[in-house]
């Protein structure tokens, strides 16, 4: 049992992990630019069939990353600087309408392109494989991706914390209009974060494609994910994000193996066996219901005024 | 004769050829897009290859010697598209067979609308169970199984491998629900120490692996279709599970995601009606035009939808070419001589295959790339559980 506990908390960081490589460039550009952008989980999908693409080709996996991360951040801009700028100035609605459309278009290209089965997408022998881990075997590729996702989230710290881009980025969360007022550059910074944001898209595909399944409409479930963390973290957020991602992963994860369990101490099997799955898939929404009650901004709200 | 002058009255009015009104009209419901479009476009290709090798390759072309038209309409795998498609089919293009449906659930709400027409509905995967017992009907022919015997065949399978105990896991709806169910119904020995339900469309399993191999369960069986299947290898692999537990899968890896799976799912076993190595000449033509076309093998969503097309063709060839009296060609498609891909073939009286369920094992081919060989029928012309339950004045 002790086992299990340990290992389903290890699952349940690494999924936080995951979900905060999605929702960092989420956050920053619907707190920074105040843009809904349903397209997100699209740009994760290209970054995971361009690696899948690259691996395909080459058989190589280094490569598949190497590649789709700076496509998904040329991908970004382009779709940025095509579309979505003439958005910033529309209301929340016009934003989903038209991001939404991108999903269709992205999901039906795909479909076109490489075809309805899942792709091929798979990890060399040397970095997956079960490894021994204090006295179980859990797969070595998911603690990758848990260093991966914390490496990412220092490094975006450092660059948010201490650099002068990073102080835009914190001023334009905070107060869009009077960066703008200041002189700087604001189209410019707009276009540099939706590519770092469509960046760490492409890189949560290309890392997590090999161990799930490549297909179309992948991005639309780790999308309302990536929303909810950013609503319980606070829009604009990233340490929020961060924090969150992993609280949202945690209760995911343990909700599924454990509750179950939990109900079956108090209520009849019979009971347990049917509620227990549907609360489980529940409980993140009940508890972004409870944060959005007690603190309407999130847990660590980044924009003041 | 009144009704003839009248319609060849119509049709000249309309300014159209008299020879349109002839054309007979398939309707085939499908997923194209979404994620379900894995099952929906291999069956679409299925359906195509059935109807070339029944001499139809375009609108216009002749099927048993009559002009047909097929429309191909798409579901997105939700019930109130399928419904919106079927109504299409059949008020507006006034279809005379509708065919098609990968999901049970869109197939049940289809069902009402065409057998209000009063037109043959032959299901080519969509096994719910409910069609096979209480729901049962003379319009309704299905060339694929009910949900139900593909796993029984697997629980079957597990009494004989003495299996000690095993610890089962499915996505939280109906067919997931029927699958264990119809995996415990033949159950005898192994003893179940766990059941596990994730959510539909789940696609990181490694939770519900460490959940199962903590039960101390010494296998496991796993219905997860599509990309679900696809994670779950690839996360059972990753986890070194099988060394310490066996691998039983239902529906969860076919021969168009094993590209994808690859090695992953080597060594576990799952049971089906049919496969590639089925020894018969419909088989062999069917699987050559197939991988020609696709550069890979089909897999049973596709084979049975091509069961589909031929038996469409041949009820229409037992008719003379009549397709206007919808109960006698739909009399005529269930009673019809056809060499089915699967070999033997036969229709119970509520419209289900009854037919041979085969255990097969995913091994490494002489290629060095995962394949699916059959090891065997383990029931022989099998009936589906739900039969008895079909109304004695809807049996045909």
């Amino acid at each position: 049992m002790g086992q299990l506990i340990f290992e389903t908390v290890l699952n349940g960081v690494q999924f936080g992990v995951f979900l905060f490589l999605i929702s960092a460039g989420l956050t920053l550009v619907f707190g920074i630019m105040n843009m809904v952008n349903l397209a997100h989980g699209s740009l994760f999908m290209m970054g995971a069939y361009i690696g899948s693409y690259v691996f395909q080709q080459t058989g190589s996996f280094a490569l598949a990353v190497v590649i789709a991360i700076p496509f998904s951040l040329l991908l970004g801009i382009l779709l940025e600087f095509l579309a979505l700028r003439t958005l910033y100035a529309r209301d929340h609605l016009d934003q989903v309408l038209a991001t939404f459309g991108f999903i269709l278009f992205f999901n039906q290209l795909v479909l076109r392109v490489f075809g309805a089965t899942s792709q091929e997408f798979r990890l060399p022998d040397a970095i997956n494989f079960p490894m021994p881990l204090f006295g179980f075997t859990y797969p070595s590729y998911r603690l990758i991706v848990i260093v991966v996702g914390l490496a990412v989230g220092a490094g975006l710290y450092l660059v948010i914390a201490k650099t002068r881009m990073g102080m835009l980025i914190r001023a334009g969360a905070s107060n869009r209009a009077m960066v703008g007022a200041l002189g700087v550059n604001i189209r410019m910074l707009f276009t540099l974060i939706f590519g770092i944001g469509a960046a760490l898209a492409g890189l949560a595909g290309v890392m997590i494609g090999p161990i799930e399944s490549v297909e179309s409409g992948m991005g639309e479930n780790k999308l309302i994910l990536a929303f909810v963390v950013i609503v319980i973290g606070g829009i604009g957020s990233i340490r929020g994000a961060f924090i969150a991602s992993i609280i949202v992963g945690l209760v995911e994860v343990i909700g599924r193996v454990f509750m179950k369990d939990i109900l079956r101490t108090f209520l009849p099997e019979e009971f347990a066996q049917t509620a227990g799955p549907a609360l489980a898939s529940m409980s993140i929404y009940i508890l972004m219901a409870a944060v959005l009650y007690f603190r309407p901004q999130g847990l660590f709200p980044a924009r003041t005024g | 004769m009144l009704r003839i002058v009248l319609m060849a009255g119509t049709a000249l009015a309309a300014g159209l050829p008299a020879a349109m009104a002839q054309e007979f009209k398939i309707g085939f419901i499908t997923t194209l897009s979404g994620p379900g479009a894995g099952p929906g476009t291999e069956m679409q290709k299925g359906f195509q290859i059935g109807l070339k090798h029944e001499g139809w390759s375009k609108d216009g072309d002749k099927l048993a010697g009559v002009v047909t038209k097929v429309i191909f309409g798409d579901d997105q795998q939700k019930t109130d598209a399928g419904v919106r498609e079927a109504e299409k089919l059949l008020d507006q293009e006034k279809v005379h067979v509708l065919a098609g449906i990968v999901w049970s659930n869109v197939a049940l709400a289809v069902y009402p609308k065409v057998i209000a027409k009063g037109l043959p509905y032959v299901i080519t995967n969509a096994g719910a169970s409910q069609f096979a017992g209480e729901m049962c009907h003379p319009l309704l022919t299905s060339t694929s199984w009910n949900n139900d015997q593909i796993p029984e065949a697997l629980g079957q399978r597990m009494n004989q491998d003495k299996i000690e105990s095993i610890f089962m896991l499915a996505p939280n709806y109906q067919a997931g629900k029927d699958m264990i169910a119809g995996v415990k119904r033949t159950l005898k020995g192994p003893k179940i120490v766990g059941e596990d339900y994730f959510k539909l469309g789940e696609t990181d399993h490694q939770a519900s692996i460490s959940k199962a191999r903590a039960s101390g369960a010494k296998a496991v069986f796993v219905f997860a279709p599509g990309g679900m299947g696809v994670a779950f290898f690839k996360n059972w692999a990753a986890a070194g599970a099988g060394k310490d537990m066996k691998l039983y899968t239902a529906f969860t890896v076919d021969w168009s995601t094993l590209p994808a799976i690859g090695d992953a799912a080597v060594g576990t076993y799952h049971t089906m009606y049919w496969n590639v190595d089925i020894d018969n000449a419909a088989n062999k033509a069917f699987v050559k035009d197939f991988a020609a076309a696709n550069g890979r093998n089909p897999s049973h969503y596709a084979a049975q939808a091509y069961d589909g097309a031929r038996i469409i063709a041949a009820g229409l060839k037992a008719t003379g070419g009549k397709f206007d009296d919808g109960p006698a060609l739909a009399k005529a498609i269930r009673k019809a001589k056809f060499e089915s891909v699967r070999g033997p073939f036969a229709y119970n009286v509520n419209g289900m295959p009854i037919q041979n369920i085969y255990l097969r094992e995913v091994v490494k081919g002489a290629d060095g790339k995962a394949a699916i060989v059959t090891r065997g029928a383990i029931f022989q012309n099998y009936k589906d559980a739900y039969w008895e339950k079909c109304p004695a004045d809807k049996r045909l």
